[in-house]
């Protein structure tokens, strides 16, 4: 063959960086076998609860296994709307204000695919889940980071957001709490971050996918504040929450015009979530509440100990008030991200994933899950105390 | 509630210190928590869960369940008899329930003509045991929170995932 396969491969998709996070999932892949501890998973430790799975054999028993309305079915659609309303105090109508998706991902390809002309530029904090600035690239965006920082313990900041802001922002896109850092906004934080998306106009993406998790305080989400549920999609799904990843389901609530637009992309590219998973959210929904503060109480537990031992060893990490993410400062153990991850993986079989993973603003932090069990957390902190007794430089 | 309590309910197998780091706690006052669940006798001991059912223990013993209908007495209900059978060695566990009977016995023996032996000899003999029924134990299912026949592997997550 004389030609390069690669010509038809289109600009913006060739130009997309491939995902640090690969390069270390790679890394990790070569020590199979080796009884590694792997604290650099994005998912919970438990499985699904019984009586969800249960739901998805009655489904299949049933014979349930056809197309849905493209919006999803509306036993789960009404499911959602109470629980939104419930848990988070905004009222989505079932009819025309809520998507059924295949996981938060979809939900945000599809927001970024109805919403961004191209050129539009679309702010987000960083360090940040890693998919984010190429979806939006892959819907001709194009990205500004608005940086977060440890002092701050990763929240968001409006004052970061001014200084950030650009012409031709459209999208201001939140993870409260966040993939990787644990950051989360008290309501004055959130407050100004409303007040600067209604000044400069902007629609906001708000996924909130960990929000269950939320250890101190409650959870707040920027679509209940005033005059924000008009221009805000509301982005969740039982992924985390419930133990549910491999699922792929979720859900998108905004105003009926935007939820519509989604629902275009949505029909001509996906047509419907499994109605499988779907029969299993509302039970999850509708009974799973239980599972989830057991769960949370569990994660609540880890945290406490992990973050405890990383400041014990010399790592600085501020306490997450959610999520299951520790994202603690090596810089003071005198190594880089990159030497301490990969270093801990040769010498001692733990795995964390270095913060640059997550973009530039992860320089000198790694993201370590704690939705392992006490026995794997206990033997991975005392492997990570030795290490830096022994290679870190204090 | 005492915390060293709430973490034995949950069933996992941690050592005391392992047990102080998870609650947050000394090693010392994992150990004075302890202490007072002895004194209080909420804590009895340990056993381990065995699944018998596994061919390498098959030989090990036979369980069967027996329903006892037992007279009342004044004063003391069915606590007597109850405590009486339980202190045979041979008794495993036996409780009051409510229904068609009222002490299920769970009887452990090396084999089955010995347990038929303590049924039938010592059991039904003692005056106040109006019947039993004698089920023996072919398989267990799940058994104090263990499903025994679990093929679900923890491990099948990805090492490391966005």
């Amino acid at each position: 063959m004389q030609d390069n396969p690669s010509k038809w491969v289109a600009g913006h998709v060739a130009s997309l960086p491939k995902s640090g996070i690969r390069d270390f999932f790679e890394l990790v892949a070569k020590m199979k076998g080796q009884d590694v501890i792997s604290l650099g998973v994005g998912e919970p430790d438990f499985t699904t609860p019984w009586h969800i799975r249960e739901a998805a054999i009655y489904a299949l028993e049933k014979g349930r296994t056809y197309y849905t309305s493209n919006l999803g079915t509306p036993e789960l659609r009404k499911e959602i709307s109470r629980y939104v309303t419930n848990e988070f105090g905004v009222d989505y109508r079932p009819d025309d204000q809520i998507i059924v998706t295949v996981g938060v991902s979809e939900g945000l390809d599809l927001a970024f695919r109805a919403f961004l002309n191209p050129g539009d530029k679309v702010m987000y904090h960083q360090p940040c889940y890693v998919s984010y600035h190429p979806s939006i690239a892959l819907a001709h965006g194009e990205g500004i980071p608005v940086p977060t920082y440890a002092k701050d313990n990763f929240a968001l900041t409006a004052e970061a957001l001014e200084e950030a802001w650009q012409p031709g922002a459209k999208v201001l896109m939140l993870n409260l709490p966040c993939n990787p850092t644990g950051g989360t906004c008290s309501r004055e934080q959130l407050e100004k971050i409303a007040a600067f998306a209604r000044a400069k106009d902007l629609l906001v993406l708000s996924d909130e996918i960990y929000s269950e998790l939320t250890f101190e305080g409650e959870h707040i989400s920027i679509a209940a504040l005033p005059g924000m549920a008009e221009r805000t999609i509301f982005l969740h799904g039982f992924s985390k929450a419930f133990a549910m990843t491999g699922w792929r389901i979720g859900y998108a609530c905004g105003p009926a015009p935007l939820v519509d637009a989604m629902m275009k992309v949505h029909q001509y590219s996906m047509m419907c979530a499994s109605i499988i998973a779907q029969d299993a959210a509302v039970e999850a929904l509708r009974n799973g509440a239980d599972g989830v503060a057991h769960m949370r109480e569990q994660y609540h537990r880890r945290r406490d100990l992990v973050i405890r031992r990383f400041n014990e060893m010399g790592l600085t990490c501020h306490s997450p008030r959610g999520s299951f993410y520790a994202f603690p400062n090596v810089a003071g153990v005198g190594m880089t991200e990159g030497e301490f991850s990969v270093g801990l993986l040769e010498k001692e079989k733990v795995a964390v994933v270095p913060g640059t993973a997550f973009g530039p603003g992860g320089r000198n932090h790694v993201r370590a899950c704690f939705a392992t069990g006490y026995e794997d957390l206990i033997t991975a902190c005392d492997r990570m105390e030795r290490f830096i007794g022994q290679t870190g430089k204090s | 509630m005492n915390p060293v309590l709430k973490l034995l309910l949950e069933g996992g197998h941690l050592t005391t210190a392992q047990m102080a780091q998870v609650a947050g706690l000394a090693e010392a006052e994992v150990e004075q928590h302890m202490a007072q669940l002895k004194k209080d006798k909420i804590f009895l001991g340990w056993r381990p869960v065995l699944d018998l059912s596994r061919e390498a223990a098959a030989e090990a013993a036979v369980e069967a369940l027996i329903e006892v209908r037992i007279t009342p007495e004044r004063d003391g209900g069915f606590n007597r008899l109850a405590e009486r059978i339980s202190r045979f060695d041979e008794v495993h566990t036996c409780m009051l329930v409510s229904g068609g009977y009222d002490l299920l016995v769970i009887v452990r023996g090396s084999s089955l003509q010995k347990v038929a032996f303590f049924v039938s000899e010592k059991l039904s003999t003692i005056e106040g045991v109006l019947s039993t029924a004698t089920h023996f134990l072919l398989r267990y299912y799940k058994d104090q929170g263990f499903l025994l026949s679990n093929d679900e592997s923890p491990s099948q997550r990805l090492n490391v995932a966005p």
